[in-house]
């Protein structure tokens, strides 16, 4: 085994990937979030990738219970949390041995020796103890007693019982970390302040912890190795770091002002959406109207009743949910009225993969509705992205007047990056116009805009406009209940027709790469940082490759199969079964590759890359 | 003739409220009758028509919007509920009105009832009981009595009925009621009072199907059995009968029917906080019992609108009006590009990301 053998003082690195791994109690998710904000605040690109179970508090020790978060920290533009791991943070035998596959050769392994107890190698499934068999040769291990050496030095401190002090330990480690890759203290000591403040106690026991972290790297000859990873190049800017789900609430909220509408969000809890219903609840100030029903069919109802009345009404959910809200989706379609569906997506089928992400609800959300029932879909393709997404969501139920599917998954929901703060007042305003009473003039509902299609949003409260909606077939104009065969057949069309007028505002397909060539590699959503990565090494490598990343599913831009139709092949990489390969083929009578993953994990660089080497080789 | 109204316009009437479209509903249907108490009841309201508003469900009383000349939603099976909440929260100067019926509300319905009369959101939901589905020709509902034969239970129902009051009382509903298609009077003053009671309130209306449940109300719509009725009011003591000879008396947890002097009168009174007795009212079922009609409870708390509102506006007193670059600056942030510091204060902070 080497240890500490590594003599320079700082090394410069392009990039690291540090992954932080423990009990679901050891507080990982905290320590990596902490450790990211002090890098992002050093001005590193930064990806990140919390991995969690689903249980709340799985048995300690166990497989199950393992907690991680993993940040890519780079001086350049990154897309992805990162492949494989350079550094583990493991707090116990459970942590090693899940993380084990994902390690690089050299990767440094800092384990909490303390916790390499008999029972706990059992409960991890190792045999014999690995710090001790010789099998982890191939890496730098750094065997640590984490939980005494923090005991010691929060000793004297009075009035905390054992578990309170054992709790503080993944802040000794966090402190190590810190040391090593010369990370500033200070958000974290400020973080701690804020959070404990009224503790005294914990106060001191969680600075003491992080500075006793800290200075044993200091102080200790075990590490002689320190890092330095300079700040990328990013645009100049104010910048902060932000999740999927930030950036939808901030979205949503921002959406709502530039219409100057009030936000209505019905929603009810489920993993991994919550956050955005959290997120917004904490906006009373903005006008924002958080609704916790008694279920997903109430939630959609609830938005749908809300968006009759004129607020800007919008629900958020996960694929079971949103199986549940399918019919009031239909009844908002029905009734043409804007609102905004959002589905973090999760792996399914059924309850599935509560914390693991997945983008198995494409077709759902193309066609999970009875009837002929089209209604727009968009793809967030970053956790920044889905503050564009969400404005732009609103921008199209507005002018085609119908319920919009957003489409995040739980990767880009959980994720976060640096994002550049927009100036809000630059942003263009989402124009609604509500009709009034013209004297002499009939109302009609269902009277079309002819550039649009969508009907007037005639709110109640409105004089003269009394009119009544409803999910039965209606007759065009009046919209009164008509089972008339003309009647439906045009009602079916006109509402298709909007739908495919709004390819007159979405921007042509582009390409990252050659304009023409052997391959396109095309994505939607969140796959889209590791396509991006794989797609340009592939470049650099000599290919001729380019990537596209699909935002607009439903309708398509208008010049995508001419784009398609300049390469030899279409690949499309998705973490599903090749849901859009199959709509793609239905829809344009194109051929396409499929590259499919369905691990509950997002897609390694490597794994794309190997595809586009594989299918430009057989090709060429 | 018209009136005029507190705020000097005209007074609307019956005929105001009436949409343009045929009516179809069965001849001799008991909600024909409901409708037109409820058009002849709106104009005591007083409320520009453009505010009112009717959300209805799946069944033969929720077509009851396409009727009305006001704003209205004919909505999906059971969820009117949600649809009416929504709409309050958006806009809660609304009156809101949710028809659905014992089907709709107590069956595919059942949760969102219970939940939009706990949150005491500002709707009045009517809930027309004729113990059957219509709409689907003739099966049992939930309020179907156990060995009702119908198309799906030929051997009879094998189900307990719901008893709607005993729902709503049990769901914290602040105000609940019964009145009865025929009775028209009633029925139009306790729609009024129900429609001016601020909070969830609810109202069952007993409702004849003459197609496929007829005479599921005759023990109290037959002239001759009207003595079966117990008209509640408040202050009034509980009694009933051909010469209001009987009254009701607490006994042991629950009542019985006596024929007592005036010295025992259990006087009555909807605003009592604990609805125990009335409680015990709706628990009451024919024939040992009368059939109560009226107001069984009818107490003031704060609604969820108000809730929703006085939050908004203590979160806007407290933070103001929320500005967006507060909002994207709510994090820990950091300055790429010049001397790398963020500027400390705001006003240079704010020249810096937006020039
Ligand atoms: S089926 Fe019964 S409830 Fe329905 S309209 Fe006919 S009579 Fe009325």
């Amino acid at each position: 085994m080497t240890t500490g053998t590594v003599t320079e003082e700082f090394k410069e690195l392009d990039s690291v990937v540090v992954r932080f791994s423990g009990d679901s109690g050891d507080g990982m998710q905290l320590t990596g979030t902490q450790f990211t904000n002090a890098s992002a605040i050093a001005g590193n690109d930064i990806s990140t990738f919390p991995d969690f179970p689903a249980e709340i508090r799985a048995p300690a020790g166990t497989l199950a219970g393992v907690s991680g978060f993993q940040v890519n920290l780079s001086s350049h533009e990154i897309f992805t949390p990162g492949d494989s791991t350079d550094v583990l943070v493991a707090m116990n035998p459970a942590a090693l041995a899940a993380n084990l596959p994902d390690l690089k050769d050299d990767c440094i392994l800092i384990v909490n020796e303390d916790a390499f107890s008999r029972a706990n190698l059992k409960k991890a499934g190792f045999a014999e103890n690995p710090l001790e068999d010789g099998s982890l040769e191939r890496f730098r291990v750094f065997s640590i007693g984490l939980t005494n050496l923090n005991r010691l030095a929060l000793e004297d401190i009075e009035g905390l019982t054992q578990k309170e002090i054992d709790r503080t330990k993944n802040f000794f480690a966090l402190g190590l970390i810190c040391w090593m890759y010369d990370r500033p203290a200070e958000p974290t000591l400020e973080w701690i302040n804020k959070k404990f403040g009224k503790s005294p106690q914990l106060v001191e026991a969680n600075t003491r912890a992080l500075k006793a972290g800290l200075h044993f790297g200091e102080t200790t000859e075990t590490f002689q190795l320190r890092f330095r990873i300079k700040a990328a190049k990013l645009k100049d800017g104010i910048y902060r770091k932000i999740t999927g789900n930030e950036a939808l609430a901030m979205g949503l909220v921002t959406a709502g002002k530039l219409a100057d509408k009030p936000i209505f969000y019905g929603s009810y809890p489920i993993t991994p959406a919550s956050d955005i219903l959290h997120n917004l609840a904490a906006l009373r100030h903005f006008g924002v109207r958080t609704f916790q029903a008694e279920d997903e069919i109430a939630a959609m109802g609830a938005t749908v009743g809300a968006a009759f009345g004129g607020a800007f009404a919008v629900t958020a959910s996960s694929g079971p949910g949103v199986a549940l809200k399918s019919e009031a989706l239909n009844l908002g379609l029905a009734l043409e009225l804007p609102m905004v569906l959002i589905d973090v997506q999760r792996g399914g089928p059924s309850t599935g993969l509560p914390t693991k992400t997945e983008q198995s609800d494409l077709l759902m959300a193309l066609f999970g509705r009875n009837g002929e029932a089209p209604l727009p879909v968009l793809a967030a393709c970053s956790p920044g992205d889905c503050f564009n997404t969400a404005i732009e969501a609103f921008r199209f139920a507005v002018r085609a007047s119908c319920p919009v599917m957003l489409l995040s998954d739980g990767y880009l929901g959980n994720s976060s990056e640096p994002w550049q703060i927009p100036d809000p007042s630059k942003m263009e305003p989402i124009k609604v116009e509500h009709p009034t009473q013209v004297e002499g003039e009939e109302f009609l509902p269902y009277a079309r805009d002819p550039e649009t299609g969508g009907r007037p949003w005639a709110i109640p409260g409105t004089k003269g406009l009394e009119h009544r909606v409803g999910g039965l077939g209606k007759a065009p104009l009046t919209g009164n209940v008509s089972y008339r065969p003309e009647h439906h057949q045009q009602m079916i069309q006109d509402r298709q027709a909007k739908i495919d007028k709004l390819t007159d505002i979405i921007p042509d397909q582009t390409v990252r790469g050659p304009e023409s060539g052997d391959l396109l590699v095309m994505g939607w959503g969140s796959t889209y940082g590791a396509i991006r990565a794989a797609v340009s090494r592939c470049q650099a490598e000599g290919y001729s490759v380019a990537s596209t990343q699909l935002r607009y599913i439903c309708p398509l831009p208008k010049n995508l199969e001419e784009l398609m139709g300049r390469y030899k092949k279409v690949l499309i990489p998705e973490m599903n079964c090749g849901q859009l390969a199959f709509y793609l083929r239905g829809k344009l009578g194109v051929e396409v590759e499929s590259l499919q993953q369905v691990t509950g994990r997002p897609f390694k660089i490597e794994t794309i890359q190997e595809a586009i080497r594989e299918l430009i080789g057989k090709g060429a | 003739m018209t009136s005029a109204t507190q705020n000097g316009t005209a007074k609307l009437t019956r005929k105001d409220f009436a949409s343009d479209q045929d009516v179809r509903w069965c001849p001799g249907c008991g909600d024909y009758a409901i409708l037109a108490q409820m058009q002849k009841m709106l104009p005591e309201l007083d409320l520009p028509k453009e505010n009112i508003v009717f959300v209805s469900g799946i069944g033969c009383s929720s077509r009851f919007p396409y009727y009305m000349n006001t704003y209205g939603i004919h909505s999906i099976h059971g969820r009117a509920p949600t649809l009416a909440s929504g709409l309050k929260l958006a806009n809660p100067d609304l009156k809101v009105f949710v028809i659905t019926g014992d089907g709709d509300a107590l069956s595919i319905g059942g949760n969102h009832l219970m939940h939009v009369l706990r949150r005491n959101i500002d709707v009045t939901v009517v809930l027309f009981n004729n113990r059957i589905y219509g709409l689907t020709k003739g099966q049992f509902s939930p309020t179907s009595l156990t060995g009702h034969v119908t198309k799906s239970s030929p051997l009879g129902s094998i189900e307990q009925p719901l008893n709607p009051l005993s729902v709503a009382l049990a769901a914290e509903a602040t105000f609940v009621a019964r009145s009865i298609d025929v009775e028209t009077k009633h029925l139009q003053e306790t729609l009024l009072a129900a429609a001016q009671h601020k909070g969830a309130s609810f109202v069952e209306v007993l409702q004849n199907c003459n197609i496929f449940n007829d005479g599921a109300w005759h023990h109290v719509t037959k002239k001759e059995n009207k003595h079966n009725l117990l008209f509640l009011e408040a202050g009034k003591a509980l009694r009933f009968g051909e010469e209001n000879e009987k009254q009701l008396k607490v006994e042991g947890l629950g009542l019985s029917v006596v024929e007592g002097s005036e010295k025992d009168e259990l006087i009555f009174d909807p605003t009592e906080p604990s609805g125990a007795l009335a409680y015990a009212l709706s628990r009451m079922t024919f024939p040992e019992f009368p059939v109560p009609v009226g107001i069984f409870r009818q107490v003031k708390k704060p609604t969820y609108e108000q809730g929703m509102e006085s939050q908004v506006q203590q979160a806007q007193k407290k933070k103001g009006q929320g500005e967006l670059l507060d909002l994207y600056l709510s994090s820990d942030i950091w300055k790429v590009g010049g001397d790398g510091k963020v500027p400390e204060d705001r006003e240079a902070l704010k020249k810096e990301i937006c020039g």
